[in-house]
């Protein structure tokens, strides 16, 4: 992993010194005013969420498509989107790297990052930037709350997500006594404070917080010491590769406690990861179920023919590109700072619901659908708002 | 008290995979000197390949029992482990056995990426799923739940470390490796083949390491391309533990590694009042780790080596 990724970084920054070096700068203002206009895409593409990281990609990628073949015309001259994909690897650190590069090379605008923990120190670098920044699928409070006019989303937040989770543990699942794991990101702490928050003002008690990584597969120490505390439901605000094996050690070690989550679980690979053990894991997502989307079925359709199954943020990913190209379209320009003063002004149907931000960067249409793996399949439970 | 139970049958299955898995970097160590990084991604490959063959074999014989599909992995993946170590030995270690000791660790760091890419290019990047083909018994113990899984891999791994007690104290080929281990060149005074005996060492080492490795992934359901890394990492601080190049302080180190990170996890929020988290189960074994060594620079069962760099 590290070595090829040096050689690419080193063949990157090869080709950034010559283009420095021959022609000063030009690099620039090449991309925002010639007719390629760059759009950075940047999701983990290594490590353990490579498949939702390249499901979001794909699906930048199937807008982009899309909207060139469609032909895209821009203060009077037809113009190419060009997606440059980036690897943040769901690492902070890589994170600002790649943004920084991305700034570097001229992009007019970031579709990113995947992971609230990538894209908050990520959205500095945009705004120092001057550019518009839309995450998929960030869910972090915080992202929104720095006072960027950078910062959107597409997605609800985890503070709309962590309140109807732990509204719903109590009130609809019936659980009194809970226990409640993170995974330390800043993803998974911000969903489990908010859940926290909800779950005990519903009249739930918190018998345990544990805490893990995003890296671990070892979870029977917690799970056994959450045993011993006797709750009714484990609340875990992480991602599928530590939901999967954390699943399957709650059966082994006899926990008769419901597993609920959040949007990190509710994808494919959650159920192939904790096999049967997957059975009556409940989870949420934030919009509506793909096939109960305005543009849903459709969508599924024209990204299946391409990419194959949709993991779970890509009609985000899609959607954030076609916002994006709706403000450069009524500003006529792709230049960041007129997208920018557009961006509040929209208004659009998209495939997974209408797309309009609140004056944070927030989506307003923030409704949140809760799972539950039946037969070997996520089925909807039911949209809470 | 049965939460207590609980936690030490936690800790005695990871230890004993530990354990496994540290006497493949014991057993070299004892030999050479040499801190063979690669033997993590050695039985990361073994996983890998292990449940490459299971899934193929589940393809061809779906009415076999899958207990024989897991054993056909393990038959699969034993080889060529073995075939890697040797070849490992022969191309990355065995011109540098007169080199500074510094140069083979750093060959060691290299192959050890080199696998990984090599895993990462073939397997891919995803987790891969362990089939649910195993029975799911569960027993009850004084109030521990244990499966047979837990069983057989606690059994396995303590036969084998008694296999490998008998084959170096009582075997021809024991009798080689111990004395190669005092010294290259007396033993090869002796009529000892020495480079054999090398070969020989990392060739049962990786032999251990692909077992361990399929425990690993059918006791945790999943393998992936950088399980290798950690895993070898807390393995080697299990030898370190016991004493680096002693057989049975790699096995002591292990199961008291895996013993006490599950007991840290499970109990340190409740010791500290909520101050310290189960996410510091890290921080607290290389703590023992630390402290150990700071009583004792050989380890637990190490012998006071005077000199020997």
């Amino acid at each position: 992993m590290h070595s090829n990724k040096f050689a690419y970084k080193l063949a990157i920054s090869v080709v950034f010194m010559a283009l420095l070096a021959g022609v000063g700068g030009c690099g620039k203002k090449d991309a925002a005013n010639k007719d390629v206009i760059r759009i950075g895409s940047v999701s983990p593409l290594t490590g353990p969420q490579t498949h939702i990281g390249k499901d979001n990609e794909n699906g930048a990628r199937l807008a982009v498509e899309e909207i060139n073949a469609g032909g895209l015309v821009l203060g009077g001259k037809k113009v190419t989107l060009e997606l440059f994909g980036e690897d943040d690897q769901a690492e902070p650190k890589t994170a600002t790297i790649v943004a920084q590069k991305l700034v570097d090379a001229g992009v007019v605008a970031v579709i990113g990052h995947l992971n609230s923990g990538t894209t908050i120190p990520a959205s500095k670098i945009y705004h120092d930037a001057g550019i518009p920044q839309i995450s998929p699928s960030a869910t972090a409070v915080a992202y929104t709350a720095q006072g960027y006019q950078t910062a959107y989303r597409v997605m609800a937040n985890d503070a709309q997500q962590g309140k109807a989770l732990g509204q719903y543990a109590v009130a609809r699942m019936g659980a009194r006594k809970i226990a409640i794991v993170d995974d330390r990101t800043a993803y998974g702490q911000g969903l489990a404070d908010e859940f926290e928050k909800a779950a005990k003002a519903a009249g739930g008690e918190i018998v345990a917080r544990e805490f893990t990584n995003d890296r671990a597969t070892d979870f029977s120490a917690i799970l056994t010491s959450i045993k011993g505390k006797t709750p009714e439901l484990i609340f875990f605000a992480g991602m599928d590769p530590q939901g999967g094996p954390m699943a399957k050690q709650m059966k082994s070690l006899g926990l008769t406690a419901k597993l609920l989550g959040g949007d990190g679980l509710q994808n494919v690979n959650f159920v192939k990861l904790a096999g049967s053990d997957a059975e009556g894991v409940v989870a949420s997502s934030p919009g509506l179920p793909i096939d109960s989307m305005p543009g849903g079925p459709e969508f599924r359709k024209r990204f299946e023919a391409k990419y194959g199954v949709i993991q779970v943020y890509a009609p985000y990913a899609y959607d954030a590109v076609y916002a994006l190209v709706d403000a450069m379209k009524r500003a006529d320009s792709a230049q960041p700072a007129k997208v920018l003063a557009e961006l509040p002004k929209t208004d659009l149907k998209g495939v997974s619901g209408p797309i309009r931000f609140d004056a944070k960067g927030d989506t307003t249409g923030g409704a949140i659908t809760l799972y539950e793996v039946k037969g070997g399949a996520w089925q909807v439970l039911e949209t809470v708002k | 008290m049965d939460i207590f139970t609980q936690q030490l049958v936690n800790g005695l299955v990871l230890g004993s995979i530990y354990a496994l898995v540290a006497l493949g970097y014991t057993m070299v160590y004892g030999i050479l000197e040499l801190i063979n990084f690669a033997h993590g991604e050695v039985t990361m490959i073994g996983a890998m390949v292990a449940l490459t063959a299971i899934g193929m074999l589940v393809g061809v014989a779906p009415d076999l029992p899958g207990v024989l599909v897991v054993l056909g992995g393990i038959l699969v993946a034993i080889p060529i482990c073995m075939l890697l170590a040797f070849g490992i030995e022969k191309i990355a270690y065995r011109p540098l056995r007169k080199a500074p000791r510094l140069a083979p660790l750093i060959t060691a760091i290299g192959v050890s990426i080199i696998l990984q890419n090599l895993a990462m290019l073939i397997w891919g990047r995803q987790y891969v799923s362990f089939p649910e083909i195993l029975p799911t018994t569960k027993y009850e113990l004084l109030g521990a739940h244990i499966s047979l899984l837990q069983i057989v891999i606690v059994g396995l791994a303590l036969s084998i470390m008694a296999g490998l007690w008998l084959l170096v104290e009582r075997t021809r080929l024991g009798r080689a490796m111990r004395a190669t281990a005092q010294s290259k060149e007396v033993a090869e005074l002796m009529g000892v083949n020495v480079d054999r005996v090398i070969s020989a060492t990392f060739i049962i080492g990786a032999a251990i390491a692909a077992i361990a490795g399929v425990m690993v992934s059918a006791y945790y359901g999943l393998a992936h391309y950088y399980m290798g890394f950690m895993l070898g990492l807390k393995a080697f601080s299990a030898a370190v533990l016991g004493g680096i190049g002693n057989i049975a302080g790699a096995m002591l180190g292990g199961l008291l590694l895996g013993v006490i990170e599950a007991l840290g996890a499970g109990y340190i929020g409740d010791i500290t009042g909520g101050f310290l988290g189960s996410h510091y189960q890290d921080v607290f074994a290389f703590f023992v780790l630390i402290a150990v060594l700071v009583f004792r620079p050989s380890g637990l069962l190490g012998e006071r080596v005077a000199n020997r760099a």
